[in-house]
């Protein structure tokens, strides 16, 4: 096995170091009647280059080279080639959770540098440094919620991914914490008055997401208004994080619990993405997850720790503020050196990318179909609804090596035949009129084989 | 000292500031194409959502982000380095052919939603690793779902509650014995079970009498770690399982120690019920400095139908596809499928190795940790002579005489070239040296950290403040966490 340091020789010497007569004798702890004295059913072993033909033929059958028009909480951005140089060094790559400082100062500088532009780009005072994704993190940024304030009852915005507010129902559920949504106006903002009216003495806070599911950016200095007027908290989940270049952020609310993928993660299926969560200072000691913070050392030298353990699993055992111990490190890493290349400058010209795009498309669009929630501000994701079935028309779409946006049915069946399309700096205009041209084409066929139904009509 | 230049020597290494003090206006690295579409008027379409500007991040160019991460990454210790003998943390080698095929197109720019007829690569991935998994620990069913070792507690925690909830009651507590990793009790309390603690014997094993009187209808399950922390098989095993499952409770596994067992011993068979793996442990996909990791929750069947959705599935016409009408689970766990990026790198691992190479890695990890207790009996103190499966907990109990305290003599052997062992864990053992090398490390490796090890027990007798003082070759001396939690600076601000 090419991965094993050892010659027979080796394990032979070992073996006679230690006055055992065999590896057996090692494993006698383990009692006779459960060893297993068989192969595992596992294929068997295989040369590098079978590995990597075995893989080549799966990419193949996973949609290589088409172009996508899917966002809905993971975004397809170009991913500059410096971050997969970085990350594959091996003190990066196989260096452990940086425990022991004085050999662990690279990684803990970077996730202070992380932590730094976290909170420059979400308005927020503290960031930890990492959660395993945007919605384990609204879910992790409602229970601290919860704890700050000692109150009990959720509410949740329906725009919010409707994948994060499945987990937040998981974790609330055996919490006993009671959950109430929130419905939508028909510019896709939180319905205020209703909001409102939700909010009990036990409401803890509320969870929004901004720019929402459908696209739209929230207005939270009202929320936040609504809610802290009755002791309240504003939670407020990010999803695309590239948003923040050009939209201001929620800089009102209690927690913001962010999904950073966007910068520089690749889509990789789903996942590993990497969560974060941001909150004002004085809620510090309720925050789950590591912290890097400065310290000096004994002569004074500039140094990096991680600090307020006291709120971890590893002290704190069932008193902690989370379980969570193993976090997204080498995935913060990818997003701390994405924001460095883009910086202060780059990633706001990257937004406006993003936004010019999607008023393009959203425009070509409502030409010929019906683009909801016009009313408010959007930045890369907008809802077409169609008179024939979004999946209908994606079917036609994927033969142009185009994957149309997503279906809204399964999660909200009342706007219909209605799909989210989301356009990035990587869309181009000519999938964009591709896929506008197909739209277009299934509304003809339809009025005109409607118009038919209605002439046979009169006919008859 | 005599023996420090064997393993390290001292190289310069290169300074660096935080990366905000190198910004200077007009500095880039990035480059956008031209747009093939009208320019927008930001504030027109934002109006007062527009945001003007972007706060202190930095402006760099390219040369200068690729020195100083690389300046960073110097001083970082690394398996790639060496030899890193975390207790618990399965510090393994990294495989790169994982990190190539990881990144090949339709597997790194797979979208999740991406419809299933052009996602069956990565379907297949999920499938064949959860049939490699479910053989590998015997059980029935798994998820992939949840993001690392703790996130599975807590999936396999709401599962064990579920399924007692079908049964009318959900149960009051858990049973954890105090050698536990801190993980346990604290997701057991995300999951709104009390927690009882679970004393250990003489032998750093459960007392299966006391677990006998303290089981009974309230209890849900007992969360075991096998072998547990101390590098000890329960050998009660199978009597732990009856005593559960006599009074209706389950047996949970922590299989944060699965590298003990691969192809040895099936959990499945000595009577776990529930179980997660961890992926950054056992099946060698990298730490990455403290993730990402990933945690497949495995099951009996009669926890089945509790799984997180959506549940993987092989449609009639023999595509596969998720299911997610499973009225009975436990909702998710998390959005989309998981850490999708570490099952390819965990099976391509164990397509490396076939059943052949899993075994004889299981081998090799038992054996070099019984070769460095060999090395070591004697020269520190061994509080528990039960035998030792991947990994050996010795305590500081000889060197404390001195004043020397495990957390001592680890900041020593980083002089030495080593990165430390796991120090003051498990509990149950004051001044742990909790030692695991894994089957990585060649004899050499093995016998200069024994060679260490023994030479920071000579120093301890000779002379104690040079222990006391380490780590003396490190680019910053022992850090003052004390003052860093008194007063949090949590991030860089312009002028400090």
């Amino acid at each position: 096995m090419r991965y094993l340091p050892k010659s027979p020789a080796d394990r032979k010497a070992m073996l006679q170091a230690m006055g055992a007569r065999s590896i057996d004798d090692l494993f006698s702890p383990i009692p006779a009647e459960y060893r297993l004295e068989r192969d595992l059913k596992v294929p068997r072993q295989m040369a590098e280059s079978e590995i990597v033909d075995w893989f080549r033929e799966r990419s193949r059958e996973n949609g290589d080279a088409y172009a996508t028009f899917l966002g809905a909480g993971a975004y397809a951005h170009y991913r500059p080639v410096i971050i997969d140089s970085l990350i594959s060094r091996g003190e990066f790559l196989t260096a452990y959770t940086p425990y022991q400082a004085e050999i662990s100062q690279g990684t803990l500088q970077a996730i202070f540098e992380f932590q730094t532009m976290i909170c420059e780009l979400t308005g927020m005072e503290v960031a930890n440094a990492s959660m395993y994704d945007g919605s384990t993190a609204a879910a992790e940024a409602v229970m601290m919620a919860v704890r700050l304030t000692g109150r009990r009852s959720v509410i949740m915005a329906r725009s919010v991914h409707p994948e994060y507010r499945e987990v937040l129902t998981t974790y609330a559920h055996h919490q006993n914490l009671p959950l109430s949504t929130t419905s939508f106006k028909e510019n896709g903002r939180l319905n205020l008055e209703e909001f409102e009216k939700s909010i009990t003495p036990d409401t803890a806070c509320v969870l929004i997401q901004s720019p929402n599911f459908f696209g739209t950016i929230e207005d939270a200095a009202a929320i936040a208004e609504i809610a802290h007027k009755k002791g309240a908290m504003l939670v407020v989940s990010i999803a695309e994080a590239v948003s923040l270049g050009i939209v201001e952020p929620p800089r009102q609310a209690d927690v913001i619990a962010m999904e950073a993928q966007s910068f520089g993660v690749p889509l990789g299926f789903g996942g590993p993405y990497c969560g974060v969560i941001a909150t004002r200072e004085q809620f510090v000691r309720q925050m789950p997850g590591r912290l890097a913070g400065q310290t000096t050392d004994r002569n004074g030298k500039r140094g990096f720790v991680l600090t307020l353990a006291t709120r971890e699993q590893h002290i704190r055992r069932e008193k902690a503020t989370s379980n969570i111990c193993t976090n997204q490190a080498l995935v913060a890493l990818m997003v701390n050196i994405f924001m460095t290349i883009y910086g202060k400058v780059g990633l706001r010209e990257l937004a406006k990318q993003n936004l010019a795009k999607t008023a393009y498309a959203a425009a070509q669009f409502s030409k010929h179909a019906r683009v909801l929630f016009s009313g408010a501000p959007r930045f890369n994701e907008f809802v077409v609804q169609t008179s024939e079935s979004p999946y209908a028309i994606n079917s036609r779409l994927l033969g142009h090596k185009i994957v149309g946006g997503l279906p809204l049915k399964k999660f909200y069946p009342e706007l219909g035949h209605a799909a989210l399309w989301c356009c990035t700096e990587l869309t181009t205009r000519s999938s964009i009129d591709t896929a506008v041209g197909l739209v277009a084409e299934s509304e003809r066929s339809v009025r005109s084989a409607k118009e038919e139904v209605d002439v046979q009509e009169v006919a008859r | 000292m005599k023996h420090m230049t064997r393993k390290a020597t001292r190289h310069v290494s290169q300074n660096e500031g935080l990366i905000f003090e190198k910004s200077s206006s007009g500095k880039a690295a990035w480059k956008l194409p031209p747009l093939d579409v009208p320019e927008v008027d930001a504030a027109a379409l934002l109006g007062s959502s527009e945001r003007k500007d972007l706060g202190h991040l930095p402006e760099v160019s390219e040369i200068e982000i690729i020195r100083h991460f690389t300046r960073l990454s110097t001083w970082n210790y690394a398996i790639d380095l060496g030899m890193y003998p975390l207790g618990s943390c399965t510090m393994k080698y990294n495989p790169r052919v994982n990190e190539l095929v990881v990144r090949l197109e339709g597997l790194a720019n797979g979208h999740p939603y991406q419809p299933e007829r052009i996602s069956q690569g990565a379907l297949r991935i999920i499938k064949t690793l959860s049939e490699c998994l479910i053989e590998i620990t015997g059980m029935d069913a798994i998820t992939l779902q949840p993001a690392a070792g703790a996130h599975g507690e807590l999936t396999g925690l709401l599962m064990v509650r579920a399924y007692h909830e079908s049964k009318g009651d959900p149960r009051k507590k858990v049973l954890i014995p105090d050698s536990a990793h801190g993980t346990n009790p604290a997701t057991a309390a995300m999951v709104g079970y009390s927690v009882e603690n679970l004393k250990s014997n003489a032998r750093g094993m459960v007392d299966v009498s006391a677990l006998a009187a303290q089981m009974n209808e309230d209890v849900a399950a007992l969360m075991l770690t096998n072998p547990n922390t101390l590098g000890v098989f329960e050998q009660e095993i199978y009597k732990i399982a009856e005593i559960m499952h006599a009074k209706g409770g389950l047996l949970y596994m922590d299989g944060a120690n699965m590298n003990a067992l691969v192809g040895k011993v099936r959990p499945g068979d000595f009577g776990v019920d529930v179980m997660h793996l961890n992926l950054h442990k056992t099946f060698s996909t990298p730490h990455g400095g403290g993730g990402p990791g990933s945690g497949p929750v495995a099951v009996k069947s009669k926890l089945e139908p509790f799984l997180p959705t959506p549940v993987p599935v092989t449609k009639p016409d023999g595509t596969l596809g998720f299911e997610y009408n499973r009225p009975q689970s436990v909702g998710r766990v998390r959005a989309f499928y998981g850490n999708f990026g570490m099952f390819v790198r965990a099976l391509a691992y164990i397509l490396a190795n076939g059943p052949d190479g899993l075994r004889q890695t299981t081998e090799d990890a038992v054996l070099n940790a019984n070769y460095i207790r060999k090395g070591l009996e004697g020269v520190y103190d061994l509080p528990y002579s039960t035998p030792s499966m991947h990994e050996v907990v010795f305590s500081d109990k000889l060197q404390a005489k001195k004043g020397v305290k495990t957390m001592d003599l680890a900041k020593r052997l980083i002089d030495y070239g080593f990165h430390p062992y796991t120090t003051a864990f498990p509990l149950i053992v004051p001044g742990a040296l909790m030692i695991e090398p894994t089957e990585s490390e060649p004899k050499e490796e093995l016998d200069l950290f024994i060679e260490a090890m023994k030479s920071i027990a000579e120093e301890v007798e000779e002379d104690p403040q040079t222990v006391l003082g380490a780590p003396h070759s490190t680019r910053v001396s022992r850090l003052d966490e004390t003052a860093a939690a008194r007063k949090p600076v949590l991030r860089w601000k312009p002028g400090i």
